[in-house]
């Protein structure tokens, strides 16, 4: 028997040939005369100043990292809410109780963060 | 021939004849399959294309009637419908312009890193029951994997111009999505606990037939919270800060031009498609309908509940202003995403309790007895 996965790898192929199959047609067909003034970034029509690849605000990291928190604790989740009827019908209410903990402490976590500014955009 | 499910007798056909051809020919049964996974994605990605193409006009359209203005009226003819398409070869033919300082090979990755993404996500979404790619029981879960990838193209995108504007669109863009990822994926799991399962097919069956209803009347809130996730993860007004044209020019496909900017163009609209499919399939019963519609195609109801809820979110864009950033945060972070909490937890206990409700309300009684 196939691996159903193989599916992924060949629509990952189709895919990457589409748009390499674009992007060859397009380079093959499109006029280019590159120049100065058209390869300068656009700044309002203003000659740049400086360039764009600097530190910027540390919010953003803030909410990158609260973002791999919960996103971790939705693969927790999943699992758990795939399972939810059988787990109810094997052990009762403590599949519920246990996954309430579980949510009780990611809340816990959110408000953590809530009441520390740190979902304070500034 | 019964005309009602002719698309998807077509392809169980096809399929049917693709394996003899093979076995016939002495091959094993791996090349089969990999030639109808090849068949169905080249006619997804047709089908996509002419969507798009169609649901750019239909946008032009839209917003221009809803500001008493006409939109294209004269490509093609009748209303203009070939307009897209006049767009789409003229950006063919556009010249490819890189930035001198660019990061040039992300610059050129990035269009592809956005579209590819986006047309995998299409391949656990049954467009009729026997009429998909391959039922994955991955399922919904590949789906949001796939479009999370979004973010990447597009911090690669804005970050490799190495312009300021597309700079503070991917940065933006990124810290959106990322914090809209998260009641978007909560709200589907209230349904997922409901069905038990990943699979689309799954959460279809779990709406159709007797004394079923859509998951939208049992989890109204999650459907709501889907469609505001949705919307911000499509990066559409009224969360358009990525692209914020009176702010940022163009966000962070300010520095793009010719075909590499038609495929940002073509996966944003691709990206709309497939977060209107999977609310139409999770949460308005996908291709099912009810018994007195039994002989229309399934297709057709499913691409009927799409392009609803696509024209809603069209209406949302043009009705709604801009959020400004800090309050777009505020918004995701302490009302949606406690929401989707409460969502989550409600319907954990009321699944508990309605399991055996004669039997917890005689312990109740037995309980309270007592205590009397």
């Amino acid at each position: 028997m196939i691996n159903e996965y193989l599916a992924v790898l060949i629509f990952f192929v189709v895919a990457l040939g589409f748009t390499i199959g674009g992007l060859v047609t397009a380079f093959l067909v499109r006029n280019s005369k590159p120049g100065y003034e058209k390869e300068t970034t656009y700044e309002c029509g203003e000659e740049p100043v400086g360039g764009a690849w600097i530190q910027f605000n540390m919010r953003y990291y803030f909410f990158a990292i609260l973002f791999v928190i919960f996103d971790v604790e939705v693969i927790f989740l999943f699992p758990w809410a795939v399972v939810y009827k059988e787990l109810l019908s094997n052990f009762g209410i403590f599949a519920f109780l246990e996954m309430a903990l579980f949510l009780g402490i990611l809340i816990l976590g959110l408000v953590y963060a809530w009441k520390k500014g740190h979902l304070k955009w500034e | 021939m019964n005309l009602s499910y002719g698309l998807e007798r077509l392809w169980l056909w096809l399929v049917g004849l693709l394996e003899k051809l093979i076995s016939w020919l002495g091959l094993p049964y791996i090349f089969a399959y990999t030639l109808e996974k090849i068949i169905f994605a080249v006619a997804l990605l047709v089908f996509i294309s002419v969507s798009v193409l169609y649901l750019i006009w239909l946008e032009r359209k839209v917003s221009a009637h809803m500001q008493s203005r006409l939109g294209p009226m004269h490509v093609g003819g009748w209303r203009g419908w070939a307009q897209t398409i006049a767009d789409m070869v003229k950006l063919l033919f556009k010249e490819d312009i890189i930035p001198a300082k660019a990061d040039k090979w992300v610059h050129r990755i990035a269009p592809l890193v956005v579209f590819i993404p986006s047309l995998m996500g299409f391949l656990v979404i049954p467009f009729e029951k026997n009429l998909i790619a391959q039922d994955l029981n991955a399922g919904i879960l590949l789906i949001f994997a796939f479009s999370s990838i979004a973010v990447l193209a597009i911090i690669m995108g804005g970050w490799a111009s190495n312009n300021k504007y597309t700079l503070l669109g991917g940065i933006r863009s990124a810290a959106q999505m990322i914090s809209y990822e998260i009641p978007l994926v909560l709200s589907v799991v209230s349904v997922i606990m409901l069905v038990g399962s990943f699979k689309l097919n799954d959460m279809v069956a779990a709406q159709s037939g007797a004394g079923k209803v859509w998951f939208v009347f049992t989890q109204p809130l999650a459907f709501l919270l889907y469609l505001i996730a949705a919307t911000a993860e499509v990066n559409r007004t009224p969360f358009d800060i990525p692209e914020a044209e009176s702010e940022l020019v163009s966000g962070y496909n300010t520095e793009y031009s010719g075909l590499k900017y038609g495929f940002f163009m073509l996966s944003e609209f691709t990206n709309m498609l497939i977060v209107s499919l999977v609310a139409a399939t999770v949460f308005l019963g996908g291709w099912s309908a009810p018994s007195w519609l039994s002989r229309v195609p399934g297709i057709v109801i499913l691409l009927v509940k799409t392009y609803f809820i696509v024209f809603v979110l069209m209406w949302i864009r043009w009705t709604f202003p801009r959020l400004r950033v800090d309050r777009l945060m505020d918004f995701g972070w302490k009302i949606l995403i406690p929401l989707a909490f409460i969502n989550i937890f409600v319907t954990a206990l009321v699944m508990a309790v309605w399991r055996k409700p004669t039997k917890i309300l005689r312990i109740i009684k037995e309980r309270l007895l007592v205590i009397l």
